[in-house]
């Protein structure tokens, strides 16, 4: 823990390549007391008695382990037992920038850990919320999933704040698949205007494995910047990717998603749909990078611009290490098609009813293999989303 | 009364004048054809009795006794006028089941109906995908008589109904009209009226009361008459002899 330390604060004052730069200390200290209650979880469609683990800033609140097949703890006592010595800091490096240094160090060791155990397929998604509620702090918790060999493992977490609490949320995520294990992951952001928002995420794949994850922006934000990257490590490993970027008002936001396909016949597709409105900024960058043998890739980027002073910058990138690798992607920006908008008027709909049926379906994405519920949850979010525009 | 009145309508559409002087009309129960080489102005009629944005418009257009010339394109469609454009864009995301639903809400058709109808277009398989995205053109066609039918219109306006269809699929589609339009019901409640514009008159032989077409040539309508007559001649000798004959006339 010590060198652990040490390396963190060598790092603290490493910038992230991309994203606004902030100045960790301007979060340390808080302004005010604890500003919310479990019940604004709902803005998100997720009732707080249903959640598996439940963090107020650094502080776990609830942890319910009452899933049979999952093992539900918390990180420090997941550290106690020994039982993550392989996984702590592994798949997200602890000096990657100022943002991974600072949750070593402020973060107070908490988080949820989530371990599938072998061979079990947990139908029931396990939810977790994490809550950024003291103005002017820094919330970092430090999550680890582990899904063992052929286990399967739904994850949905919901992250809010309240405009009454500007702070930092710097989230780290380490998640694992095991040979022929299946981790789906789903994440709903409800941050403020006043929020700063800096995850930073590393997944390892091993062999038949597969991740799959559907992230969602719903509301503007001061600032966020993140680049989940995945590992695709064993013969055969999958993930799909989907995000949805709403971004309305004065959003900075910085998306990414990078796939590494380092195995045989490893694939990836990776998803992005922003949508800007007002003075919103919104750069997506997806990279899958391929050097395995028959290794498959697909980027799709799609931006729609509801106002003229709003900007999207996509950027796909491809990386072809060896020959016998299959690479593609597509991008599209644009504002809504005015064809698009007469043929709906036509059938009788109104102006607004148009754009509204036609934002809906540019926010849609492929859902497959998610239990029942995680796909109400994840429809629900993209209601609530779509509600806001 | 006739259901639609073109009084006088001329049409810019940017620089160009695309239709000049128009004058047409559609009796209640009424098919009317509209006949005339590419380019000649028809799809623009459709489009302008629609209220397309960005057209410029000259003339009248009555509907019912309303003058609807000022009317925005979606209280043209809620007034009961439908369209079945001849090449609907695809909608990402949004799907046709999902579209008719609305549509039936907001017009309170007949679940059973279109349920009917979309058998027997046999295009069960296309209600869960995204609207017209991969769609064949005879799909298309078909797809937009389904969501017609569920919009119910007094006047439906059908832009090439039959291009892109194969031979087989005619009577099928010419059966959809006739049902939409209630001419397959004598006994119909509400005399219901369409356009029909069509290049080489296929889809005339297979719906009712088609009695009357119009030629149009180069933005203006020359004449009118039987469709079958005018079909035979245009086959025969081609507009350009039609245009000529108008002439010496």
């Amino acid at each position: 823990m010590l060198e652990l330390k040490r390396v963190a604060e060598e790092a603290l004052s490493k910038p992230s390549p991309y994203g606004i730069d902030l100045r960790i200390e301007d979060f340390l200290k808080p302004k005010a007391g604890p500003s919310m209650d479990l019940e604004t979880l709902s803005r998100i469609g997720i009732e707080p008695e249903r959640a598996s683990y439940i963090q107020v800033d650094n502080k776990p609140v609830e942890v319910r382990p009452a899933i049979p097949g999952v093992k539900v703890l918390t990180l420090s006592r997941a550290l106690e037992e020994g039982l993550i010595r392989d996984y702590f800091w592994n798949a997200v490096k602890i000096d990657t920038d100022k943002y991974t240094a600072a949750a070593e160090l402020f973060g107070g060791h908490e988080g949820y850990v989530f371990i599938a155990e072998r061979g079990r397929r947990v139908e029931q998604p396990v939810l977790s919320c994490l809550l950024l509620s003291t103005p002017g702090s820094i919330q970092a918790p430090h999550n680890i999933v582990i899904v063992e060999e052929g286990a399967e493992l739904h994850v949905i977490t919901g992250c809010l704040t309240s405009v009454e609490a500007p702070g930092l949320h710097a989230g780290i995520s380490e998640f694992y698949v095991k040979e022929g294990g299946r981790l789906t992951f789903t994440m709903i952001h409800q941050w403020a205007p006043t929020s700063h928002v800096r995850p930073r995420t590393g997944v390892i794949v091993e062999r038949g494995g597969e991740y799959v994850s559907h992230y969602i922006n719903m509301s503007p934000i001061a600032s966020l910047q993140t680049d989940p990257k995945v590992y695709l490590v064993g013969e055969g490993a999958r993930a799909y990717l989907s995000s949805v970027i709403v971004a309305p008002k004065e959003s900075k936001i910085d998306v990414g998603g990078s796939v590494f396909l380092r195995a045989e016949g490893t694939s990836a597709e990776i998803i992005s749909k922003v949508i800007t409105k007002d003075r919103a900024d919104v750069i997506t960058r997806s990279l899958i990078s391929a050097e395995g043998k028959g290794a498959r890739g697909h980027i799709e980027c799609d931006g729609l611009l509801l106002s003229d002073s709003s900007r999207i910058l996509t950027l796909p990138a491809l990386d072809a290490r060896v020959d016998d690798v299959q690479l593609s992607h597509e991008a599209a920006v644009g504002k809504l098609s005015e064809e698009q908008l007469y043929y709906l008027m036509t059938k009788g709909f109104s102006e607004e009813e148009a754009r509204s049926i036609l934002v809906r379906g540019f926010m849609e994405v492929k859902i497959e293999g998610l239990p029942k519920s995680v796909e109400a949850q994840l429809k629900m979010a993209l209601e609530l989303a779509a509600r806001g525009l | 009364m006739a259901m639609l009145k073109v009084e006088g309508l001329s049409v810019r559409v940017g620089e160009r004048e695309i239709l000049r002087e128009v004058n047409l009309e559609v009796g209640e129960g009424e098919i009317v054809a509209l006949l005339g080489p590419n380019g000649s102005g028809k799809s623009t009629l459709l489009h302008a009795i629609m209220g397309r944005p960005g057209y410029e418009v000259s003339g009248k257009i009555i509907f019912n006794g309303i003058d609807i010339t000022g009317m925005n394109t979606s209280e043209r469609a809620k007034l009961g006028i439908g369209f079945v454009m001849q090449m609907p864009p695809a909608l990402k995301g949004v799907k046709l089941e999902d579209l008719l639903k609305r549509l039936s809400k907001i017009y309170g058709s007949d679940r059973d109906i279109l349920k009917r109808i979309s058998e027997e277009l046999r295009i069960e398989g296309l209600l869960g995908r995204e609207l017209h995205r991969g769609f064949s053109g005879g799909e298309m066609k078909k797809v937009e008589l389904l969501l017609l039918a569920a919009q119910n219109p007094k006047l439906a306006l059908l832009d090439e109904p039959d291009s892109g269809v194969d031979l087989e699929s005619l009577p099928i589609i010419g059966r959809v009209i006739n049902d939409i339009v209630g001419a397959s019901d004598s006994k119909a409640r509400e005399k219901r009226s369409a356009i029909i514009v069509t290049h080489m008159g296929k889809i005339l032989k297979h719906v009712r009361n088609a009695n009357r077409a119009y030629i149009i040539l180069n933005g203006e309508v020359k004449c009118f008459g039987n469709p079958v007559d005018l079909i035979e001649d245009i086959e025969r000798y081609g507009f350009a002899e039609c245009l000529r004959c108008l002439k010496v006339i």
